[in-house]
């Protein structure tokens, strides 16, 4: 990357692998378990924490010599809720169609332990620039692992992608239904997303030998 | 030396503003956006009405309103009278009444007030009648509601539901098409006593051939929603039944 220093590339590519927020640093588990059920929300989660993740670590980033201690947990959930809230209110006004879509994820946005989590260990002790970088980073992290997710679960549990039936049938049973195949229920619900980040966990561990703890 | 910013003068102060500065800004754009949104809401409402009726843009699978441009104009068209029931079956006709807060009645019905029940009646082209009620109840996480169009003998004739914050991909698919297109000539009635529609799980119909059955198939994996429809059916739906009896005489 001609435009970004070797320094600050990294800042992009560690949390894409080998520091992923999810399946390294066990971050925003919740989020994972909870809305990866459909392919289509993840990716609707990802793109609201990639900006809101980029946009307030560069607040954060620009408060940090201000901020005081004892206090920068409750100042920065502030600013995760008051960001998530301005861009609520100003889709409901200009967008209302795309503020339903998102509403349900609001709540979950500003309980990502991942936002906090960049807040505490990289926003308040870098500069503006370099903290946008590693929110994008980290939120593509997490977006990766997010859709990877979201597509085993919704082609094993329901069958379809983005809502659209790729196996056949299952009622009618036609193409892969026609062979005896069925959806694996157990897919829609929370234990099997874990199962699977388990699985990512295991075989990214596997290839890397560093990564695994004593 | 302590930093300044540990003081806890320093703390406080930066608190007191933080909260100020923030304060401001969000009543400040809340103030600003709450006209649109209002009208938004509004507009919403309407879409929900004309869709329960069947008056949509739905293609083969996804649920769609009408244009939030022509919805104020259509419903104008479709929607024949607004009616406000009360418990016993009377009705006062209120062209407002699809802005009656149906969370507002719900409360005042519990602190044992009279709830004011909003009922639209509806015609299409071939002058088939169709009576709308909004109904509201709890899902998993939060609030959930419906329209449900229905015809004189209480049969449903479209619904439309919706959530505030049902989780996406299981609770919150109570409001795409495979889910509330099942309610479509279901009877909410049963040997002539209301019954209301249970969100069934192990049904034995699952392709939902049988209309009198009182019962639909419920999403895997969303069994409080489910179970938080079959309620707000049962609860709120059998307030209209006096209405309806009104009808027949």
């Amino acid at each position: 990357m001609g435009l970004l220093s070797k320094k600050d590339a990294a800042l992009i590519k560690d949390p894409l692998a080998d520091n992923n927020p999810i399946t390294i640093q066990v971050l925003g588990i919740c989020s994972a378990l909870a809305i990866t059920a459909e392919l289509e929300a993840s990716i609707v989660m990802s793109i609201s924490v990639l900006f809101v993740l980029g946009v307030g670590n560069v607040v954060i980033s620009l408060m940090r010599n201000i901020i005081p201690s004892k206090i920068r947990i409750i100042v920065q959930l502030i600013v995760v809720a008051t960001l998530v809230i301005i861009v609520d209110l100003v889709l409901k006004a200009f967008a209302y169609e795309l503020s339903k879509t998102l509403s349900v994820f609001v709540g979950l946005i500003i309980t990502n332990c991942i936002i906090m989590g960049r807040f505490e260990a990289f926003a308040l002790g870098n500069g503006p620039w370099r903290s946008f970088l590693d929110g994008i980073g980290n939120a593509l992290g997490y977006a990766v692992i997010l859709i990877i997710v979201g597509f085993f679960r919704e082609l094993l549990g329901s069958g379809t992608l983005l809502g659209i039936p790729v196996l056949g049938d299952p009622i009618e049973k036609t193409g892969l239904y026609a062979f005896g195949y069925e959806n694996n229920g157990f897919m829609l619900l929370s234990p099997m997303a874990l199962i699977v980040v388990g699985i990512i966990i295991w075989v990214q561990r596997t290839r890397n030998k560093d990564l695994v703890e004593d | 030396m302590e930093k300044r910013t540990d003081k806890n003068s320093y703390t406080i102060i930066f608190a007191i503003a933080m909260v100020v500065v923030v304060g401001v800004i969000l009543a400040g754009l809340f103030g600003w956006t709450k006209p649109m949104i209002t009208v938004n809401e509004e507009i919403e409402k309407q879409q929900n009405i004309l869709y329960a009726m069947g008056i949509n843009n739905n293609d083969d699978t996804s649920a769609n309103f009408v244009s939030t441009d022509e919805a104020p104009e259509l419903f104008k068209k479709y929607i024949k009278k607004q009616l406000v029931v009360s418990s016993d079956g009377k009705f006062t006709e209120n062209n407002q009444a699809y802005l009656i807060d149906v969370k507002k009645e719900q409360a005042k019905a519990k602190a044992g007030e009279a709830r004011q029940l909003p009922l639209f009646v509806g015609e299409d082209e071939k002058g088939k009648k169709y009576y709308i009620a909004p109904i509201r109840g709890k899902g998993l996480w939060d609030a959930i509601w419906a329209y449900v169009a229905m015809d004189e003998n209480m049969v449903v004739q479209g619904a439309y539901f919706d959530h505030k914050g049902e989780t996406p991909g299981l609770g919150a698919n109570i409001k795409q098409r495979f889910f509330m297109d099942d309610f479509i000539g279901e009877h909410l009635m049963s040997n002539g006593n209301f019954k209301g529609i249970n969100v069934a799980k192990g049904n034995a119909d699952p392709k939902n051939n049988d209309k009198t059955d009182n019962e639909v198939d419920a999403i895997a994996g969303a069994t409080i929603t489910g179970d938080g429809v079959s309620a707000m059916i049962r609860s709120d739906l059998k307030l209209y039944v006096p209405y309806f009896k009104t009808l027949k005489q």
